[in-house]
């Protein structure tokens, strides 16, 4: 199963250990982490269900390119990390 | 020894200047504008500042008469082509004059991400294609704002041709022919909040300001989101300095212009929180090249104090013994004796984006 990972930044507001999930694509790997982190979706996903413009997703070492649908295909043996874009003082 | 100090606000540009052993306010400039850079150029005696109108959008302005006349200029402006993503200026993040040997050279760097150049004090501005066509730029991303930025342009003094930029998060780049051909610098720098296999990839370091000795301009001091660092050749390289104390983290970096192993830095906690570690607000300086470093306090407030030091609001005069410095929260203060002691100037400023003092 793909695996995920969240930054250290995220932590400090909700807890959310690296898991290893079931799912085809961004969108269903996070989901599936949502399933037992429900909370956590608010803090990486808008209302509409896109990528929070200050969060960067990426499959191995690339960023996604569809942050809106999440539909960036996801091997098993894939690691998905979840970073926060740097922000200012 | 300088005689003028100018603070660029989120509520205007202060100039202050020497009486007896302290600074007095003289005048105030775009009260109610935010200034976003300034530049006093000790070449004319022009003096330079960057507006970030909101609404209304980003301006230049230049005053020949030390700040009571000011005369609007073009703002750098990418060429205009059509597409919803087309870039559009939206923030004059610095203003570098080009050199001794140039003058009415200035460079401009902006948010998103472009280099700009005018031969003619500030009257035009081109866009230096040379950075902005690097296949390498598509991986630029914002740090700290929506849209990548150049923040620092180094003008190498004994050579204006050569510059060395620092792109947040972009990395360091460096061009010995004025700008027309372009090299991605920055080996060594790292950056942790990459998947680990492109933490050394160069084209998304978030170096948060680079300062260059004028005496040895080979050396380049770096405070990166991710700690210090120093370049012995241009930042070509760099090696990272673990022993910072308190922090290693912070936005501003000042160098002695005389002495390339003294530099000053305003530490913070790392990168999740960016309020002075223990609340305990100091001043970090090594006078070894980076083999030490001690925490100067004397005359900077007692804990708790929440203080933060933006990347241009760290500025060393050209004798290398007197410092300012501006904080978020609108402190304005001197430094003396090489930060030894500090003087609080003002209390009461608006948020500081840059210190400059009069060349």
């Amino acid at each position: 199963m793909p695996r995920v990972s969240f930054t250290a930044n995220l932590q400090r507001h909700v807890e959310c250990p690296p898991a290893a999930v079931a799912g085809g694509t961004v969108g269903a790997v996070l989901d599936a982490v949502f399933d037992g982190n429900p909370r956590l979706r608010s803090y990486l996903l808008d209302n509409r269900g896109r990528l929070r413009r200050h969060v960067n997703v990426f499959v191995n070492d690339r960023a996604i390119e569809d942050r809106a649908g999440l539909t960036d295909p996801v091997r098993p043996d894939d690691q998905v990390h979840v970073f926060q874009a740097l922000s200012g003082g | 020894m300088t005689d003028r100090l100018y603070v660029a606000t989120r509520k205007g540009l202060f100039t202050l200047t020497r009486a007896g052993a302290g600074w007095e306010h003289v005048r105030t400039a775009f009260l109610g504008d935010p200034v976003t850079a300034v530049l006093p150029d000790g070449r004319d005696g022009a003096l330079y500042a960057g507006l970030n109108l909101g609404h209304f959008g980003v301006k230049l302005h230049r005053s020949d008469d030390g700040g009571d006349c000011w005369t609007e200029l073009p703002a750098p402006a990418f060429p205009a082509v059509d597409g919803d993503d087309a870039p559009s200026v939206s923030l004059i993040w610095t203003l570098a004059a080009g050199g001794a040997d140039r003058p009415g050279l200035l460079w401009a760097g902006t948010i998103p991400g472009g280099l700009f150049g005018s031969t003619d004090r500030g009257e035009s501005w081109t866009l230096v294609d040379g950075l902005w066509a690097a296949p390498e730029r598509a991986d630029w991303f914002g740090g700290g704002y929506d849209d990548p930025g150049i923040h620092t342009v180094c003008v190498d003094p004994r050579d204006s041709r050569r510059l060395t930029v620092g792109v947040s998060c972009g990395g360091v780049w460096t061009s010995a022919d004025g700008g027309a051909t372009w090299a991605l610098g920055g080996t060594g720098l790292r950056a942790d909040y990459m998947p680990p296999n492109r933490s050394d990839d160069r084209a998304v370091q978030d170096p948060h300001r680079l300062a260059q000795c004028r005496a040895a301009p080979d050396i380049v001091w770096c405070q990166h989101h991710n700690g210090i660092f120093r370049s012995a050749d241009g930042g070509e390289t760099f090696t990272e300095i673990t022993t910072a104390a308190p922090s290693s983290f912070g936005f501003a970096v000042a160098v002695h212009p005389a002495d390339p192993n003294t530099a000053w830095f305003a530490p913070a906690v790392k990168d999740d929180c960016r309020v002075p570690v223990d609340g305990r607000f100091v001043v970090s300086r090594t006078t070894d090249g980076g083999a030490s470093f001690e925490a100067l306090s004397d005359g900077l407030p007692p804990p708790p104090a929440y203080d933060l030091v933006y990347r241009h609001a760290l500025d060393i005069d050209g004798t290398g013994e007197h410092l300012a410095m501006g904080s978020t929260t609108g402190n304005l203060w001197a430094g003396q004796s090489g930060g030894e002691r500090w003087t609080l100037l003002s209390p009461h400023l608006p948020p500081i984006n840059q210190v400059a003092f009069g060349a």
